[in-house]
């Protein structure tokens, strides 16, 4: 069982944790392939969904699992929201706690908000990314994509590669893959490159080759344009040819390899589309077993609701 | 702890279902088997082996989870979730004669879940029930098509079906609770 009742990052998971989420998602995926996909287990719950930053692929996927799981959701675009009338955050969210929502899915754009809400408030937290700092969900979804493909996750060669410094599904899948046994390496610019990498058993290279060679899994992180107030790269042409994957750097990387992305990818910048589109992309599997990672997720932490009430 | 069946027993017992299977329907057509999970499942695919001693017929066997449709799931104050395991239903169950099967029948509430799951992977002609065990206390209006064996028992007892394929060894017990 999960110890939390809350998921705010992999930093707080140990290994047998991940590996219960990762099976019971094994189990959850499955639903997707019958003709009534939906099952009753959260008849009655309310999840809400926060977003206080743009998201498709994760909002619709939390979405998609809520409904699944027959949760009643309700998600809130901020945009639209009293936060642009000048409300605080801990005002937002004591607000909406006051109808009473089980779950709270969030994305904030500052690190540790989903830290400081889960100290305030009496629903279960769930961090859909914040700031610079973790995606747990989606290192959770990636770990398992590439369990479905290796078999396991133990002494693979993991390559991360782009912009390391701005990904906070690089700080989580570092510290998920880390506690499960592999070995992860961590390619970009200098310029992109945290200090505190090797604090995480990361081999750091800013040689893309050095990277993929005898890779089992190459994982292809987004140039944040909107996080970037600085000279951080000359040009996106000039990161291409440094550090874009193209089939011909692939060919140093194990026979098997697969290419992964966590979306929304920006073809031409950080992968090529002949390797995004080709036969050992992935991409497209991770987001369907987004969802299955996310019902394991909801379904986990619902058994920790009722605490405190 | 009494001993109420053994290995020899239990196999004559499912051999009897199989025979009494093929009875009821008059051959195999459209039947299939759906074990619930842990204990049905490798009591369907031995009634299944049998169905195929007897006729030669091979009848399709699956594997039900019925945790997410479990009354209880969301009523226990805090607590870990039961473990999900692999629901695996590789045909479809549309217009067949479903035989689901379980290791004990009691409350009915396992079996009323289960019901619930099958509807949702299609509409099969009808559902008939098999359990090794059958001891009694229904909660729910629901009966056995097929039984092993009928055990009478008290609430404060459990019976314990072990099977070779999970536990090492084929019986089944009946033990008294602790005390509560």
């Amino acid at each position: 069982m999960l110890r939390a009742r809350h998921l705010l990052g992999i930093a707080d998971l140990e290994p047998g944790e991940i590996e219960e989420i990762l099976d019971t998602a094994e189990a959850m995926k499955e639903i997707a392939a019958r003709p009534i996909k939906k099952v009753p287990t959260l008849r009655g719950r309310t999840v809400v969904n926060l977003f206080f930053e743009p998201s498709t692929r994760t909002r619709t996927s939390f979405e998609v699992a809520e409904k699944r799981l027959s949760a009643d959701t309700l998600s809130v675009a901020v945009a639209m929201s009293s936060v642009t009338k000048g409300e605080t955050l801990v005002d937002t969210v004591r607000n909406l706690e006051a109808m009473a929502p089980d779950i709270i899915v969030m994305r904030h754009s500052s690190s540790g908000a989903p830290h400081l809400l889960a100290r305030l408030c009496r629903s279960t937290i769930v961090n859909a990314g914040d700031g610079m700092h973790e995606h747990p969900t989606q290192a959770l979804l990636d770990a398992f994509t590439i369990r479905e493909h290796k078999k396991r996750l133990q002494g693979l060669k993991v390559a991360i590669v782009g912009d390391l410094l701005h990904s906070r599904v690089l700080r989580s899948n570092v510290q998920l893959l880390g506690k499960m046994g592999a070995d992860v390496w961590a390619c970009g610019p200098p310029t992109l490159m945290p200090r505190d990498l090797p604090r995480f058993g990361v081999t750091a290279t800013t040689s893309i080759v050095a990277a993929v060679e005898r890779a089992d899994v190459v994982m292809m992180l987004r140039i944040q344009h909107e996080r970037m107030h600085g000279h951080y790269i000359p040009s996106t042409r000039e990161y291409f040819a440094l550090f874009g994957l193209t089939p011909e750097r692939l060919r140093g990387a194990k026979e098997d390899v697969i290419i992964m992305h966590p979306g929304p990818m920006n073809r031409g910048v950080e992968i090529d589309s002949d390797v995004a589109d080709g036969p050992y992309s992935v991409i497209l599997e991770q987001v369907s077993n987004g969802v299955a990672v996310r019902m394991a997720v909801l379904y986990l932490l619902a058994g920790h609701e009722a605490e405190g009430d | 702890m009494p001993q109420v069946m053994d290995a020899d027993r239990m196999s004559r017992a499912l051999t009897r279902i199989a025979h009494e299977i093929l009875e009821r329907n008059r051959g195999t057509g459209e039947l299939a088997l759906v074990g619930i999970r842990r204990r049905g499942v490798p009591l369907a695919r031995r009634i299944a082996a049998a169905l195929h001693h007897i006729n030669g017929d091979d009848v399709p066997t699956g594997a039900l989870d019925i945790t997410l449709y479990r009354d209880d799931l969301m009523r226990q104050p805090v607590g870990p979730q039961p473990v999900l395991r692999r629901t695996e239903i590789p045909f479809s169950i549309d217009d067949r004669r479903l035989l689901l099967v379980d290791d004990v029948l009691y409350t009915g509430r396992t079996i009323r879940a289960a019901l619930d799951a099958l509807i949702d992977f299609g509409r099969p002609r009808a559902i008939q029930l098999i359990v090794l065990i059958d001891r009694g206390h229904r909660e729910l209006p629901i009966k056995a098509d097929y039984v092993g064996k009928n055990i009478p028992t008290s609430p404060a007892e459990s019976v314990q079906v072990r099977l070779i394929e999970i536990d090492g060894v084929d019986e089944v017990v009946v033990d008294h609770a602790e005390a509560v």
